[in-house]
């Protein structure tokens, strides 16, 4: 049991902090509830799925069809995360005019919701269909029911009430600062996501390394502890990335801030800017 | 814009093209336990590691020490690519039997 609870709360832990932060940063949204729920409903749905498929998709890709699946859902989710965020920074200002209504705020934010619903359900289908394998391992090795459902119910209810913290946590940020510490925290989030997608690629030979295992501080935090792996999710940690993890996450923290930065500039600026660059024919 | 998707695109390939010279080392899964234990790869230039899983349940090979996870299925046979490493002594383990399925990649 000890096990079972052990690899149920890290696979859960790491899709609890994703879904605290998306929680977070849609604060005040009308029926955000809701889409919390049914992104988490279908993430397990999802889970299922992928898990009974697994031959199917082992053998996809002459055998590299799990990596590229992975590398696909992390990116999925990274571009949402990116959309939203551009948004988001897009209407920052009318956002800055109602601050002292949380509601009208966020109400905003309602129409990028259903982007960060699939961001939950990714990341639950990812973490879950693991968890869903391994459930099935240790049942075929005969475990009793009684570990199986105890270990289940730690690991889960473990990995849910410290996604609870974080959230809590992020609730007691002042609201003046409260969308631009999310955002930062959702930026931060995509970029580490779209490290572990090129570490995907590279483990499929799909991608150039440019320099495996460029430092290694596996021995001040290795990427196996629960420090370790709860950084990875929240700044995309690695105790020894390839230089293309790199790569990914400097390419999608420009892309991310520089889409910020253009998104929250005056209608006024935004307008001429793109005008100017069409050519006149 | 263009150029730069053909230059990824001709940089994927050739990435693909040399993926068939890349050495192959070959462990298996059984009862739960690596065979063999400690597996000798050269350092400095990528591997190509075969892994079969001979029981009935599925296992994760995974490494935090050169960074790899895959799924095994059962009766079923993965690759992962790995390195080039330096020299020294890697732990891997089977993340769903972490009490038994324990080894390591001498890298020399
Ligand atoms: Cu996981």
């Amino acid at each position: 049991m000890p096990g079972v609870a052990l690899l149920v709360f890290r696979e859960v832990l790491e899709a609890a902090l994703i879904v605290s932060i998306v929680c977070a940063a849609t604060r005040g949204v009308r029926l955000r509830g809701l889409y919390v729920l049914g992104g988490i409903g279908l993430g397990l749905a999802g889970a299922l799925l992928v898990a009974l498929g697994a031959g199917f998709i082992a053998g996809l890709a002459s055998g590299s069809g799990q990596e590229l699946l992975n590398a696909g859902v992390l990116l999925a989710a990274v571009a949402m995360i990116g959309w939203h965020v551009v948004w988001m920074s897009r209407h920052a200002r009318e956002l800055a005019q109602h601050m002292s209504a949380v509601g009208q705020a966020v109400k905003a934010g309602s129409s990028s919701l259903t982007l960060l619903l699939a961001v939950i359900a990714l990341a639950v289908l990812r973490e879950g269909s693991e968890v869903v394998l391994f459930l099935y391992s240790m049942a075929m090795g005969g475990i009793s029911a009684g570990g199986l459902i105890g270990g289940i119910a730690l690991g889960v209810g473990g990995g849910v009430a410290l996604g609870f913290a974080l959230y809590f946590g992020l609730l007691r940020i002042p609201l003046k600062h409260f969308f631009g510490a999310t955002n930062v925290m959702l930026v931060l989030l995509a970029a580490g996501l779209a490290s572990t997608a090129a570490r995907f690629l590279l483990q499929a030979n799909r991608l150039p390394a440019l320099g495996e295992q460029l430092w290694n501080t596996s021995w001040l935090l290795s990427n196996g502890s629960l420090a370790g792996k709860t950084l990875g999710i929240l700044i995309g940690y690695d105790a020894s990335p390839a230089g293309i993890q790199l790569v990914f996450y400097a390419v999608t923290l420009l892309l991310l801030i520089g889409g910020m930065r253009l998104a929250a500039r005056p209608a006024a600026a935004r307008r001429e800017a793109p005008a100017a660059a069409i050519p006149q024919s | 814009m263009n150029r730069l998707a053909l230059a990824a695109v001709l940089l994927l390939w050739s990435f693909a093209a040399r993926a068939t010279d890349v050495p192959e080392f070959h462990l298996a899964i059984q009862d739960h336990a690596y065979q063999p234990a400690e597996l000798k790869v050269p350092a400095g230039t990528k591997v190509k590691l075969v892994i079969e899983n001979r029981d009935a349940s599925p296992e994760e090979f995974e490494s935090t020490e050169f960074n790899r996870e895959k799924i095994v299925l059962p009766n079923s046979t993965i690759t992962v690519y790995v390195g080039p490493l330096k020299p020294g002594s890697y732990r891997f383990f089977g993340d769903f039997h972490q009490d038994t399925a324990q080894g390591r990649l001498i890298v020399e």
